[in-house]
């Protein structure tokens, strides 16, 4: 077996998507959306669910249903682990590091520090045709977290 | 093996693709020919004859190249009406492709309020969306043949879906998913019966079945150039020359017209009615050179070689381990794209370690959506075989299923 699909397919992915985290959708949440690729059909519904923290809005709850590929599953299992109980800003530099993992063509030298478990994705960053399932769950929780901060600001910032 | 084609060594040696590896050295086991077909030497070389030696506009230029640049692309009329069996040449419209050839139809088309259109459930998006735009402009109703459980259409209320408000009966030969083939000539003179236009998507039968436009009994046929060896960029419409003459233009611009003044502009007869524009020359000389190669064959050949390798691969794939199968198991009822579920891995995942071992498929939804959801499945794989499959391609695909369960570790 080649070694580029076992680099793809590393142990940590494959123990993610045998066991996604934090899967199922659940209560309160802010805000829901739906994200499809639709050059394959996956899919994910993904609820956020903000509190405030001491320093600005904190991510309280990432909740999910999803069906597609390993890459996609695991990835949302990555994604909950490391963005629940973070502030948003911090969470947001989470998704930038891991936007520009997946983007840097497998040039860009993972941050395990910042990405965890995250850094099993290196890999998929050489294979352009699953960047989007490894993308997938992620673009849906920053487009949640954006309709759950600007829901906030019109209502006065009560995210209870 | 019988039923194969007698000369495959010899088959396979056109195509130089078929030669190449890939990553790690490993040969390439092209099972996606329902996506798109390999290219034959003869078919690369007219398009680069053309491009080298006669490249000039058609019919609006008057000088020797133009001359044979015209000769050239007519000629590929001459042939693709050949293919299909044409009463006339005047019956053979070259468009972009099958989904431009759809759209041009149902753009066309005249629909209105309490009017309906039929098409099937097992459609490609492309006989399903131009549908639905079309309806939703003129207040038209779409309705649908729906699939039984073993993957044929459901013609049981056939006589309460196709009634005297129907214009347009539309319907896939072969299913691109399913790989079933569907009883057109039948569905076709239920369309006639009403007083409706019948509309055959033929994007995977041409490949593999002889097209007799006349046999069918249809209005209108369409396909792709690129799924019958020839290059992308190219589609036929067929139509009944009276009927394609009674449709209003489709695109406005050169070529289709008689006369223009500022006020208003006389449209040209079929097919150059429906060609705006400068075409896609060199592709459709590609084109009518591949629909020659695939006759020079036989399609009947051709046919027999897809039923055999469809039969065997069959077998093959249900001595997996957790292989299900979408669609009819009789080789005889079916096309050479089989669409199947290995149960514990995803599609995805699935072409992902054949590729690594050099096997081509094809993962997603195959641009048929209501279909998957028909039988629940959000995605599938799908192997689809050609003229120039071999048993032993088969038989690699097997194998690479095999691995990929114990990848997967749901051996």
């Amino acid at each position: 077996m080649s070694t580029d699909l076992d680099a793809l397919y590393q142990e940590i992915i494959l123990d993610h998507y045998k066991n996604p985290h934090h899967k199922g959708l659940r209560d309160p949440f802010e805000s829901e959306v739906h994200h499809v690729n639709p050059t394959c059909g996956d899919e994910v519904t993904l609820r956020v669910h903000l509190a405030d923290g001491p320093r600005g809005p904190v991510v309280q709850d990432v909740s999910y249903d999803s069906v597609g590929c390993s890459i996609s599953q695991a990835s949302a299992s990555v994604l909950t682990d490391l963005v629940i109980g973070k502030p948003v800003d911090e969470a947001m530099t989470i998704h930038q590091t891991f936007l520009e993992l997946m983007q840097g063509k497998g040039q860009v030298e993972p941050d395990e520090d910042v990405l965890e478990d995250g850094i099993a994705f290196a890999g998929v960053a050489k294979f352009p045709a699953r960047v989007k399932c490894a993308l997938l769950s992620w673009m849906a929780w920053k487009d949640a977290t954006a309709q759950a901060q600007s829901d906030s600001a019109t209502t006065g910032g009560d995210t209870a | 093996m019988e039923g194969l084609l007698p000369d495959l060594d010899v088959i396979r040696k056109d195509f130089p693709i078929l030669e190449r590896t890939l990553a790690g050295g490993v040969p390439l086991v092209y099972l996606d020919s329902a996506n798109t077909s390999q290219k034959p030497q003869v078919v690369i070389d007219s398009m680069v004859d053309q491009l080298e030696r006669h490249n000039a506009n058609i019919a609006r230029a008057m000088h020797q190249l133009g001359a044979e640049s015209t000769e050239a692309y007519e000629g590929a009329r001459d042939k693709v009406a050949a293919f299909v069996n044409a009463s006339s040449r005047n019956e053979v419209v070259f468009t972009k492709n099958a989904t431009e050839a759809l759209n041009l139809l149902a753009r066309t088309i005249e629909l209105g309020p309490g009017d309906n259109v039929v098409i099937t459930e097992m459609e490609h998006h492309s006989n399903i969306v131009s549908w639905q735009l079309a309806c939703e402009r003129a207040g038209a109703e779409l309705r649908w043949f729906g699939l039984t459980d073993d993957g044929h259409l459901d013609l049981s209320n056939a006589d309460q879906l196709v009634d005297e408000h129907t214009k347009v009966v539309a319907f896939t030969w072969v299913s691109n998913m399913l790989g079933t083939i569907n009883p057109v000539a039948d569905l076709a003179a239920r369309a006639k019966a009403v007083g409706a236009y019948s509309v055959v998507d033929a994007s995977q039968a041409a490949p593999q079945l002889p097209v007799d436009v006349q046999a069918v009994g249809c209005d209108f046929l369409v396909f792709t150039g690129h799924k019958v060896c020839g290059p992308t960029g190219i589609g036929v419409l067929w139509g009944r020359e009276e009927l394609l003459n009674e449709l209003p233009p489709f695109h406005g611009g050169g070529e289709m017209i008689e006369t223009v003044t500022m006020a208003r502009s006389t449209y040209a007869k079929a097919p150059h009615r429906f060609e705006a524009g400068t075409p896609p020359i060199v592709e459709a000389i590609g084109l009518g050179c591949a629909v020659d190669y695939l006759g020079h064959i036989g399609l009947d050949a051709i046919h027999a070689h897809e039923q055999t390798i469809t039969a065997y691969a069959l077998d093959g794939l249900q001595s997996v381990p957790g292989v299900t199968v979408l669609g009819p198991l009789d080789a005889a009822q079916r096309g050479g794209a089989i669409s199947f579920e290995l149960a514990g891995v995803h599609p995805h995942d699935i072409a992902q370690v054949l590729d690594s071992r050099g096997i081509a498929v094809r993962a997603g939804h195959h641009c048929a959506k209501p279909a998957h959801a028909r039988f629940g499945v959000q995605s599938s794989t799908r192997m689809s075989s050609y003229l120039y499959t071999t048993p032993a391609e088969i038989d690699a695909l097997v194998e690479g299923l095999h691995q990929t369960r114990s990848y997967f570790k749901v051996a």
